[in-house]
């Protein structure tokens, strides 16, 4: 559609105009390239020392290997860090995916009474940093005689995943054309079948955005943890403590890993969701 | 079920987590931030005795990190405003069958942990990196000159790690803006500087309030940049809250100056949000 304004407004611009307006298009064209390279020094940094036959401390390039891919479980404590984020994820992604989504079905689908305070209750936790979410469980476990552990860093994280899962499934129902709904009524579809067949099914994709974005930021979180997980030691808290003397190759190659796995997910679900506009 | 009842059902189980495990420790926080040592009680044993004046004493005594704080996380905000806006506004406009694809290059650092990209940087920038030697040969820096362990590196660390929170909202805000609006601004002889100014940059202002909201508040908490790339001179309030908690088991400082550090975010977010305008940000 631009292009075809583009096209009739050219000929009333002087040449000169031209050149600056083509070089001013492009400009920000050669930006994007240079600030996608930027996002991406580090990550290309940790992949490419991911293979440095480092030895203990991966801190000079010394040589390419492939042993550290090889035996990702090479470094101690790593795959035990890693297992217990994936543990804490998993459930913390679950627990905060279903409270999240109940949240914004009440939200997005009736109005009632005390509808902008729970508004708010779902913001504050958002505007809140982190470091006091985690310090404030913290007392609150410590009140309780609650060790900071495993289930005290599961329950930290539903916390703090609600209002994501809420914000993001909230914005999915509000873009729902009512239309079909009511289509599905006209076709004899009685409230349930209705819920499950439209409402849900279109819903869906919103809710797997919402469970993967609940996943990543409790794999990736490390203030609120280390409050709270005390001696279980989560990948991100295994990077922390070995950073002073050096992290180990290995921890680039998972880094790596889950960085190429999260890239499928993410690819594999747009294709699903454009095929499923195309065809719907 | 009752049509009135439902929604209250749908809230009950969530906002009961949210009750026990996000108000309630908030209010704890608050009763903690006015203790006092037990006399001749262990370490980490407090009671309640109301003492307001450890909010002044853990403000006094840590002014400097606070100050630090606010500063860094200001400068990051507008660094990341500055770096994100002409990248989100390039996506939006000049994004194409590519616009999916480049949203996904934003979010996918994400997926290599925080805390990998900070020590990467950390390595670039240090003195095994290839930065540092690179700038000295040239002489745009000295030879004595570091990068890590300085504020700049704090600020950098900042500016990278939150970029992602301010793209994104601002793509959403600039993505929604009719491309027709711009062209009209055009038609009526603006050139392309008095068009942002006047069409583009009012039709995200949305995006870049809750852009800068989502960098500024986690930044001005953080305490990961400055204990990886900083250095003593360059503690925030953040690590300050970390050791009072777990090296001198001081509780009643941690929870004031946490205190601290919310009530004021608190305001300056209801004092931004007034005067930016915007009140649909949730």
């Amino acid at each position: 559609m631009s292009t075809k304004i583009k096209d009739a407004s050219i000929p009333h611009i002087p040449t000169s105009a031209r050149i600056s307006r083509w070089i001013g298009r492009n400009l920000i064209r050669i930006y994007a390239v240079f600030a996608f390279t930027y996002l991406f020094i580090p990550v290309a940094y940790t992949f490419a020392f991911s293979f440095n036959d480092s030895g203990k401390s991966n801190l000079i390039w010394k040589g390419f290997t492939l042993a550290n891919w090889q035996n990702p479980c090479g470094a101690p404590e790593v795959c035990t860090a890693l297992a217990n984020s994936i543990k804490i994820g998993f459930l913390a992604t679950t627990f905060s995916t279903i409270l999240g989504t109940m949240i914004a079905f009440a939200l997005g689908r009736y109005s009632f009474k005390g509808r902008s305070t729970s508004n708010l209750l779902i913001f504050l936790p958002m505007a809140t940093p982190e470091i006091v979410l985690g310090a404030s469980l913290l007392s609150l476990f410590l009140v309780f005689k609650i060790n900071p552990g495993f289930w005290p860093t599961v329950i930290a994280h539903v916390m703090f995943c609600i209002s994501f899962v809420v914000v993001t499934v909230k914005a999915r129902i509000a873009s729902l054309d009512p239309r079909l709904e009511q289509a599905a009524m006209d076709l004899y579809a009685n409230e349930r079948e209705t819920f499950r067949r439209v409402t849900l099914a279109l819903v869906a994709l919103g809710i797997a955005a919402a469970a993967l974005l609940a996943f990543s930021l409790s794999f990736d979180d490390f203030i609120i943890t280390n409050f709270n997980s005390g001696t279980v030691n989560t990948f991100p808290k295994f990077i922390y403590t070995s950073a002073a003397r050096g992290i180990p190759a290995q921890a680039n190659v998972i880094g790596s890993s889950m960085f190429f796995l999260a890239l499928a997910i993410v690819i594999t679900g747009q294709i699903v969701g454009r095929k499923r506009k195309v065809s719907a | 079920m009752g049509k009135i009842r439902t929604p209250y059902l749908l809230l009950l189980p969530g906002f009961g987590f949210l009750f026990t495990f996000f108000i309630l420790p908030i209010l704890n926080l608050a009763q903690t931030s006015t203790q006092t040592p037990v006399g001749g009680g262990d370490t980490g044993q407090y009671e309640q005795t109301l003492r307001f004046s450890n909010y002044i004493d853990a403000f006094v005594e840590n002014k400097e990190q606070f100050g630090r704080s606010f500063v860094y996380a200001l400068i990051a905000t507008l660094l990341a405003l500055a770096i994100a806006y002409p990248l989100a506004y390039a996506i939006a406009f000049k994004g194409g069958k590519l616009k999916n694809f480049m949203l996904v290059l934003v979010v996918a650092p994400f997926f290599t942990s925080f805390l990998l990209r900070t020590v990467a940087w950390k390595q670039i920038l240090g003195e095994e990196g290839f930065v540092v030697p690179t700038l000295r040969n040239l002489g745009i820096i000295s030879q004595s000159t570091t990068l890590t362990s300085t504020s700049f590196a704090v600020v950098m660390g900042m500016t990278y790690n939150f970029l992602p929170f301010m793209t994104l909202p601002l793509y959403a805000s600039i993505d929604r803006i009719d491309p027709r609006t711009l062209e009209a601004s055009g038609d009526l002889y603006a050139n392309g500087f008095t068009t942002f100014r006047k069409v583009t940059l009012p039709l995200s202002m949305p995006g870049v309030v809750a852009g800068t909201l989502l960098t500024f508040i986690p930044a001005a908490g953080d305490y990961v940049n400055a204990a990886i790339l900083g250095s003593p001179n360059t503690k925030m309030i953040g690590n300050v809250i970390e050791s009072r908690y777990f090296k001198i088991v001081d509780y009643p400082t941690a929870a004031a100056l946490s205190f601290t550090l919310m009530a004021v975010i608190l305001i300056l977010v209801t004092v931004y949000v007034r005067k930016a305008g915007t009140e649909e940000l949730v």
